[in-house]
């Protein structure tokens, strides 16, 4: 491997290379450096490491989003673990899914806490939430309809923020694996809720047809976008010459969001 | 000549998903200098181009990097789509209205992902694969049933144990953007087998992550349902 021609290479793709590092003797030493303590078959990683924190993808960013992936976390924990204490909210039948549903975002909390001092970080504190959004939903502790209403919309929100991060979280694969993973119990929690409102008569199928509430008006940013038929440039309506509709098109593939529009659906939630 | 316009399609398959951030395209580029040995292997996959539109029972190579990953789902999206076509061209005994609208609802899904990965892979797509039914009762309920929720919860492990070996962050996104679609599916027939356990302690660990598995194992399980070989051997690990 020839490393003065590779960074030949690289300074010619990206004449400011070396601002990036502090010269480019820096770079050559810090690469010569990696090289002289790793295995060959090993260097692209060192360089990849090397680039990335070059190129700003840091801890930090890494610690930022469990960080928020907590807060979102807590947010569930404590809805969940209100609802099922409540007495009278929700039908014998329901009581054991919630319950689940309830288990998994406390373990989340439990997990995410942990996954954060790990990586020598600092967990954020709970927030004081106000599940009533500020009057939008008084009676979400007493009225079962009102409450299903919130748990699928936080629950479709948590898919949305999980997959807006996970590019975030690429600098490290086992945390990265761990957001997917909660990631798609997020996804069943949300179908199965979705179902149940269907049961009750909500218009609403276990996935999301367009950019519809499922006739949740307040809730219709956690829905926006989600009418997205394009994907990396191709057209899934009827794509190919199948007969796949508008609807089918936007059910197939669930869209990010950013963090940015997550904190705007939650905050009306925190005090 | 065949590498070179291998190598054309994939920098028009990159430039296609959507990139606005500059740091980004500067990484492709590097990513260009560095994945010279993984561009020739691409040029080799993509030999079999001219069967893209046809099925096959021998063996077909998944490839290498990114586009191995996105061939992989590919494949899986193959069998799903396959697998509930069947269902839907004939239901099984008695199948309740709501029951056939919601398997005809994941048929569109699963046709959806499968052309989507075919048209994005263009040129370097594998082949269709030979489906292997033979031990799917598509009359009962039962079977149907146990087979789409073995499929589900097989898709779902498969893109969670996936992403940590994809290098692009736009196509993380789109399996992002499918894998949590399986889930939604995985729970619905979980709920329709049995209400309430859409996520039961037999998918869901003591931490309440969902499953994630490697691409040999994924495909370990799925061969029973596949008479074509499918060549991992390329994948990232």
């Amino acid at each position: 491997m020839n490393l003065l021609n590779i960074f030949q290479q690289i300074e010619e793709t990206d004449p400011e290379v070396y601002d990036r590092f502090n010269d480019r003797r820096d770079a050559i030493k810090k690469f010569s450096g990696f090289a002289g303590k790793v295995a060959l078959a090993s260097i692209p990683l060192a360089l990849g490491s090397m680039f990335k924190s070059a190129y700003g993808q840091t801890t930090t960013s890494v610690l930022d989003v469990l960080n928020f992936a907590l807060t979102l976390e807590y947010l569930e924990a404590e809805f969940y673990t209100t609802a099922v204490a409540a007495s009278g909210l929700i039908p014998a039948a329901q009581v054991s899914s919630f319950t689940t549903i309830r288990d998994h975002e406390n373990e989340h909390v439990a997990f995410l806490k942990s996954a954060i001092t790990a990586a020598g970080g600092m967990p954020v504190a709970k927030p004081t939430f106000d599940f009533t959004a500020k009057g939008n939903f008084n009676d979400v502790f007493t009225n079962y309809t009102t409450f299903l209403a919130v748990s699928q919309a936080f629950e479709d929100t948590g898919v949305r923020a999980y997959k807006g991060q996970a590019g975030n979280l690429m600098s490290n694969k086992d945390v990265l694996t761990a957001a997917l993973d909660i990631h798609s119990v997020e996804a069943r929690h949300a179908s199965h809720v979705r179902k149940t409102r269907q049961a009750a008569g909500a218009s609403v199928k276990p996935w999301i047809t367009g950019k519809d509430t499922g006739g949740i008006p307040p809730a219709q940013a956690v829905y926006d976008g989600e009418d997205n038929t394009m994907q990396a440039g191709v057209q899934i309506t009827n794509i190919n010459g199948m007969s796949i509709s508008a609807n089918a098109a936007s059910e197939a593939f669930d869209e990010p969001l950013s963090k940015d529009q997550v904190l705007a659906i939650v905050s009306p939630f925190i005090s | 000549m065949e590498i070179i316009k291998a190598t054309n399609k994939e920098a028009t398959l990159a430039d296609e998903i959507t990139q606005k951030q500059l740091s980004r395209r500067r990484f492709m580029r590097y990513a260009g200098i560095f994945g010279a040995t993984a561009t020739v292997a691409l040029g080799a996959t993509a030999c079999h181009k001219d069967k893209s539109d046809t099925t096959t029972s021998g063996t077909v190579d998944l490839g290498s990097g990114d586009i191995g990953i996105l061939n992989y789902a590919y494949a899986l999206e193959q069998l799903e789509a396959a697998f509930y076509i069947k269902v839907s061209d004939s239901p099984y005994s008695n199948i309740s209205s709501a029951e056939k609208s919601y398997l005809a609802d994941i048929r569109d899904h699963e046709i959806a992902h499968r052309e989507f990965f075919k048209a994005a892979l263009g040129s370097k797509a594998i082949p269709g694969l030979e489906v292997n039914f033979s031990s799917i009762d598509f009359t009962s309920r039962d079977s149907v049933l146990a087979t789409a929720k073995a499929f589900e919860d097989l898709g779902v492990s498969a893109y969670n144990g996936a992403g940590r070996l994809i290098t692009d962050p736009n196509y993380l996104v789109l399996a992002g953007k499918i894998v949590s679609v399986e889930a939604r599916h995985a729970a619905l027939i979980r709920d329709l087998i049995s209400e309430g356990t859409f996520a039961d302690n037999t998918v869901i660990d003591m931490n309440g992550l969902d499953k994630s598995r490697t691409p040999s194992e994924v495909l370990a399980i799925a061969a029973t349902y596949v008479k074509t070989t499918i060549n991992a051997s390329n994948l990232p690990k």
